[in-house]
């Protein structure tokens, strides 16, 4: 491996041509029309254009990424997170044109993409997961009272075709099911075309917790600890930690211990990570899904593991020998904090703000300081991509220490042009209940009146 | 009373939920952008009736500021 083609943009794009330079490989950036002049583009060694702005006619093109690679003469390619990195067409094609796949195999990215067969595999691997229904199409619902017994109240019904909390509705007890599966049917029907639903348990205090793996494909796998992802805004995670605040160490033992055996049994390649859903009441826990390709949070597992997991990912997709990667060497320090920039405005019910980066200015980084963005002042930010404009970690001795530290950090982030979610950002940081840890996902929505004030 | 709905923000048009004639009440959404990935839903400020539609499902690129729903 000499040369790796980064098959995305922004500050994933950036991250992974920084980790191929660390380890003396050459770097190509891919970009569209209106990424041309994007700090992604000018860190590579060369760039090549992939088509117009909208990403399905970039990004997402699969054709024009392996051209690119191919003018480029890359012999790897990266695909960072979103994208195409969990398309196991683009896995294959990247392997069909004779080059390496910094990724899991193409079989485990459509084990884990299709949720019911990747339900079936975590049951398989003795994973809990949460009690569900099979799908009832549009207008047929023999057998839904039954299913419903089963699955246990309350539950959720969901659209099968839905996603990000769109055609959710939760019922509490029979008499109601009708009549909420009629009207949630009819509205994905309406918004998705297809009027499928199926039921599932309800968790009243959900957290959402997740292990990050990595397996070596031939079913050896490590994990490195679990990040708690609970702070989210319409289902959007806005702040990411590890260690996860008054988790029993039995319940993250248990739960590394059944992310690593998926791996084992998937006979996983490389980083991976597998989400739980904690209910913070009873401390169950149980499958969620797994996503087979680096996280937007993964900074968080490296400032408090040492580990570079895009390094391992690239180096094991090279054939180094990682032995030196054993499990009883990965070791956790101290409390690492995530927070998550966006360019939409609190004050207006969050719309997303594109606009002109017409000032920028981020802390510097430090040994207790990451900062990792893929955009520059002067940039213009536009409504084609993900509004993410910049992640900021911080690292401390413990809990206390990291937010204290990120909060200072957050202080200094001056942006002119596009509005910032930095404000709720430090609302959030600072609320009593998020520094005594008391955090599930519906911690937004529960102090959202404090979140708020002053805000609007 | 008459009402125009004008675009928050530029993006793509994702979903158009009204067309001329309908009747609507405040609150009911009209029509959604896809801005940054998210979905952008605009709604209707007061009852009445649509009067002129100018947007269509998955236009792109449209600007802040557009009119896209007349209501009487």
């Amino acid at each position: 491996m000499r040369k790796v083609l980064i098959a995305n943009r922004g500050e994933i794009a950036c991250r992974a041509i920084r980790g191929c330079k660390a380890l003396g490989l050459g770097t190509v950036a891919v970009y569209s029309e209106a990424d041309k002049d994007a700090l992604h583009v000018a860190l590579a060694d060369e760039a090549h254009p992939v088509g117009p702005a909208p990403a399905k006619q970039s990004y997402l093109v699969i054709d024009n990424l392996i051209g690119a690679a191919r003018t480029s003469g890359a012999d790897a390619v990266h695909p960072g997170y979103g994208f195409l990195s969990e398309n196991a067409d683009f896995a294959k094609a990247v392997i069909a044109a004779g080059l390496r796949w910094i990724g899991p195999d193409p079989d485990s990215i459509d084990d884990m993409g299709d949720k019911e067969r990747a339900r079936l595999l975590a049951r398989s691997a003795g994973i809990p997961i949460l009690p569900g229904s099979a799908r009832f199409h549009m207008g047929a619902l023999e057998g839904l009272d039954a299913a419903a017994g089963e699955v246990g109240f309350p539950l959720l019904v969901k659209a099968a075709a839905g996603g990000g909390g769109i055609g959710m509705r939760r019922v509490d007890q029979l008499p109601e099911l009708a009549k909420v599966v009629e009207a949630t049917q009819s509205l994905a029907e309406k918004s998705f075309g297809d009027g499928t639903i199926y039921l599932e348990r309800l968790v009243e205090r959900a957290r959402h917790v997740e292990i990050q793996v990595f397996g070596f494909g031939d079913g050896r796998a490590v994990h490195m600890f679990e990040r708690e992802c609970s702070i989210q805004r319409r289902f959007q995670k806005i702040v990411e930690e590890s260690p996860a605040p008054h988790l029993p160490a039995t319940t993250r033992a248990r739960m590394a211990e059944a992310a690593v055996a998926l791996c084992r049994q998937e006979r996983y390649r490389g980083a991976g990570t597998v989400e739980f859903v904690v209910d913070s009441d009873s401390g169950a826990f149980y499958f969620l899904e797994m996503n087979t390709r680096i996280q937007v949070e993964h900074p968080v597992t490296e400032m408090n593991t040492g580990l570079d997991l895009v390094a391992l990912q690239i180096r094991l997709a090279r054939g180094d020998d990682l032995g030196e990667l054993a499990q009883d060497r990965i070791r956790a320090e101290g409390h690492a904090i995530e927070a998550r920039i966006y360019a939409e405005n609190p004050a207006r019910n969050f719309l997303p703000s594109p606009g002109l980066l017409k000032q920028f200015r981020l802390p510097d980084a430090a040994p207790s300081l990451r900062i990792d963005t893929g955009a520059r002042q002067g940039d213009q930010i536009t409504f084609h991509y993900d509004p993410m404009i910049a992640k900021v970690i911080a690292h401390g001795r413990d809990r206390d220490q990291a937010i204290d530290r990120l909060l200072a950090a957050l202080a200094e982030v001056r942006v002119e042009g596009v509005a910032t979610n930095v404000p709720f950002l430090a609302r959030v940081l600072s609320h009593p209940a998020f520094r005594a840890g008391d955090v599930f996902t519906g911690f937004v929505a529960r102090h959202q009146t404090e979140l708020m004030r002053g805000l609007v | 009373m008459a009402e125009n709905i004008e675009t928050m923000v530029p993006g793509n048009v994702w979903k158009v939920l009204v067309k001329p004639g309908d009747k609507v009440k405040a609150g009911d959404v009209l029509f959604i952008l896809e801005v940054m990935k998210t979905e952008v839903p605009h709604a209707a400020g007061a009852d009445g009736t649509v009067k002129a539609v100018h947007i269509k499902e998955g236009q792109e690129g449209i600007d802040a500021g557009l009119l896209a729903v007349e209501i009487e």
